[in-house]
């Protein structure tokens, strides 16, 4: 493999390879700590099949589909951001690091409205309405809001390390020579877009 | 880098003329950053065996005095979390494992220093908080360390930052663990080969595997405690479609595999601890090497076996019975390993190999009893009682805890420079053995006569056990502070130790004691194994 050389004069070594090894460490942590919901939902999915079904058809489908393009389009936008700066071509990393953090804020808007609505009819942890549903309906709706909520913190999370890879990128620090940063934050953005392509169908398709 | 000599006081030198605090808590030494762990978990632990002691007094003999039952509750509680999450999780990995992870590779320090420097800071923070949540809110929490619901999402004690804490300490176990495994990976001298890894490395590899894949899920349940309390979801409440035995199945998901978490660092203290002192090559390098990976994984898939009596299928507990049995394998290879070690050895009976051997002692008596509680059929007899009090505490305490004495008295010449006082180190190892035995093993005996754990009160047909017991705590308390007191003392009083006291054949013995700040001159080439005696002579 054809590693970059280190760029800064202080003599320290800067390992490529170790630091994409440490993310990847990161990222399967993060795939753990959703796989703990995960594993509740399919218990749960076991045992309530039916109300699972009833409870999916108040998700909105077509939001939800949006939100699955806008993310999916962002995964690509970061990928072609690292290739623009490998290239060495810093403005078009720029603007493709913005659209990504445009799409992302894009689909926190979505998601906004969609809370918005559920919240209008009643629907929020703790609500007496969703405390009256019947007991399946009501794991799933607690599932939904703990699942959604807690992805879209990890939405608002790469956005803001993206806002700040590229403000790294236009002084310069991140450059065709070392990049692993973005590297780095790319990969954890495409994690955040593998979780939703899970969670989309297990809320919004299961009915 | 010039050359270093003994007298110069390597990493422990003050930066540029002085030793603030901030030349302390803000550095990315590895050294440093151990033994700022090393000093904080000392403390915790220190509260936790004042809390300890506590309820063993008031345990003394039977009725409602000295304490009142939910002090009680909420001090037991306290010892737990503390205890678990503070100290013995963090214990000998996040301690000695960041000053001898990387001189035991050749390295100049871990991969990713300042993630370690923050992994520490996350540790405080997690700290406090949980301090925090003892004087703040409704009273301290009252659930014990496993913080079970439904109980832990009603009770109105101060349950909800105290999971907080224990999330915030998740973090930086995780940090930790991330960052050793990318270091044994990448930051391995030229020549030093998998096979020639010491033990002790190995064990901190497997540990750091265990950490990075299983303490997310420690995460995810304490948020979800979190989330019971504050947002009121309802996913562990049986009135609202919830089920807490769900809750159960992932508590234990994480916190069964953390006991190897606990336990694996200590094994390879002692690995690393006995070929020296027999001055021989271990026997079975690659077995015990195999084990520590074999416990990480088969650990990860018995966490069950803390719930046969909770309600699960009949072919569930089965499973897990097995597996645990599966799980005594890999460690009585280890044990068996150490044995035939020190076979026809040239023992050196000093401090560090009379705590391993301690160690190998009480962790054979707690490894023994937790098949007793493996097998489904006299689980159910005992589940819930003194017996498990007694057996986790004979392998946590007699084992993790015993390790970690040793490890203080293996490695304190190099990182200090200075010998201990040896006589009082004897002394204070067997007074802290006939301690712990009396403390601890009175329970065996009255779990299997039916004391239930956690109970403020008792049956007078418990008292003597409860009495032995209690008399025990106070021995142990003593010993423990004679040890605290010879090596505290010894940091500044010892008589200079040479680079190599004890004649160890693993890098960290190869650099001046205590270690110069860049740890190698250069960068080491390793030729030989971690083992390998010939021409290694003790320097003192």
């Amino acid at each position: 493999m054809n590693e970059p050389k280190p760029q800064d004069g202080h003599g320290e070594h800067k390992d490529y390879a170790g630091a994409k090894m440490g993310m990847w460490l990161f990222l399967f942590t993060e795939i753990l700590l959703f796989g703990g919901l995960f594993l509740l939902y399919s218990a749960y999915l076991h045992r309530y099949p039916a109300a699972f079904h009833e409870a999916g058809k108040t998700e909105n489908l077509l939001l939800g589909s949006a939100n699955t393009v806008i993310l999916i389009a962002s995964s690509f936008t970061v990928a072609l951001s690292i290739t623009a700066l490998r290239l060495g071509r810093t403005r078009g990393c720029l603007v493709f690091l913005g659209l990504t953090v445009a799409l992302a804020l894009g689909f926190l808007v979505n998601k906004f409205f969609e809370w918005s609505a559920k919240f209008a009819a009643g629907l929020y942890p703790g609500s007496a309405h969703m405390k009256s549903l019947p007991a399946g309906e009501n794991v799933f709706t607690g599932l939904y809001f703990a699942m959604t909520g807690l992805h879209g913190l990890h939405v608002l999370v790469g956005s803001v390390l993206l806002s700040v890879v590229a403000a790294l990128v236009a002084r310069g620090r991140v450059n065709a020579g070392d990049f692993v940063l973005l590297e780095n934050a790319g990969l954890y953005w495409h994690l955040v877009d593998l979780i939703w392509i899970f969670l989309f169908p297990l809320f919004y398709l299961i009915a | 880098m010039d050359h270093a000599t003994p007298g110069d006081r390597g990493f422990l030198a003050p930066d540029g003329g002085k030793n603030t605090l901030f030349s302390w808590i803000f550095s990315t030494d590895h050294k440093r950053i151990g033994l700022l762990y090393l000093s904080c978990i000392l403390t915790m632990f220190a509260a936790g065996v004042v809390l300890g002691l506590t309820l063993r007094l008031k345990l003394i003999t039977p009725g409602n005095h000295l304490l009142a039952p939910q002090t009680y509750n909420a001090i037991f509680t306290l010892h737990g979390v503390i205890m678990i999450f503070m100290v013995v999780i963090p214990s000998i990995p996040a301690s000695f494992g960041n000053i001898f992870l990387p001189l035991q590779i050749g390295a100049r320090d871990v991969s990713f220093p300042r993630l370690n420097l923050f992994s520490w800071w996350l540790y405080v923070a997690g700290a406090t908080l949980a301090l925090i949540s003892i004087f703040t809110g409704n009273g301290p929490p009252d659930t014990g360390w496993t913080f079970y619901v439904p109980f832990a999402a009603k009770t109105t004690t101060n349950v909800s930052l105290a999971v907080v804490a224990v999330f915030v300490l998740g973090f930086s176990s995780i940090l930790t663990g991330l960052n050793f495994i990318t270091t044994i990976h990448r930051l391995r001298a030229p020549g030093l080969t998998w096979t020639r890894l010491p033990l002790f490395t190995w064990s901190l590899y497997a540990t750091a595997w265990i950490q990075v894949l299983v303490t997310p899920v420690l995460g995810i349940t304490a948020m979800l405690i979190f989330a019971e309390r504050v947002l009121n979801l309802g996913l562990f409440d049986p009135g609202r479609g919830g089920d807490p035995l769900l809750y159960q199945h992932l508590f234990w998901i994480y916190s069964h595999p953390a006991v190897y978490i606990m336990i694996l660092p200590a094994m390879g203290v002692i690995s690393d601890i006995v070929p020296v002192f027999a001055r021989k090559t271990i026997f079975g390098y690659k077995m015990i090497a195999f084990s520590s990976i074999a416990i990480a994984a088969a650990g990860s898939l018995v966490w069950a076996h803390h719930m046969f009596t909770s309600g699960m299928s009949d072919l569930a507990i089965w499973v897990f019975s097995l597996l645990t049995f599966i799980v005594a394998i890999p460690s009585a290879i280890k044990v068996f390993n150490w044995v035939a070690t020190l076979h026809r050895g040239a023992i050196a009976l000093e401090p560090p190999l009379l705590f391993a051997l301690g160690f190998i002692f009480m962790f054979s008596v707690g490894g023994l009893t937790g098949l007793v509680q493996g097998a489904a059929g006299t689980d159910i007899h005992i589940h819930d009682t003194y017996f498990i009090v007694a057996h986790f505490h004979y392998v946590i305490f007699g084992g993790t805890g015993l390790g970690m004495f040793a490890a203080m008295h293996y490695w304190f010449p190099k990182i200090f420079g200075r010998m201990y006082g040896k006589s009082k180190a004897f002394l204070s190892f067997w007074i802290i053995l006939a301690g712990m035995n009396l403390l601890y093993f009175p329970m065996f005996v009255l779990g299997l006569q039916g004391m239930p754990r956690r109970y403020y009160d008792y049956l007078p047909r418990y008292a003597t056990g409860q009495f032995i017991s209690t008399v025990g705590s106070w021995i142990l308390a003593a010993g423990m502070a004679l040890m605290f007191a010879n090596l505290l003392a010894s940091i500044r009083n010892g008589r200079p130790a040479g680079a190599n006291p004890w004649g160890g054949a693993t890098l960290e013995w190869s650099v001046a004691s205590p270690p110069p700040k860049d740890n190698f001159e250069s960068e080491p080439t390793v030729a030989r194994g971690p083992y390998d005696f010939h021409g290694v002579v003790p320097s003192e």
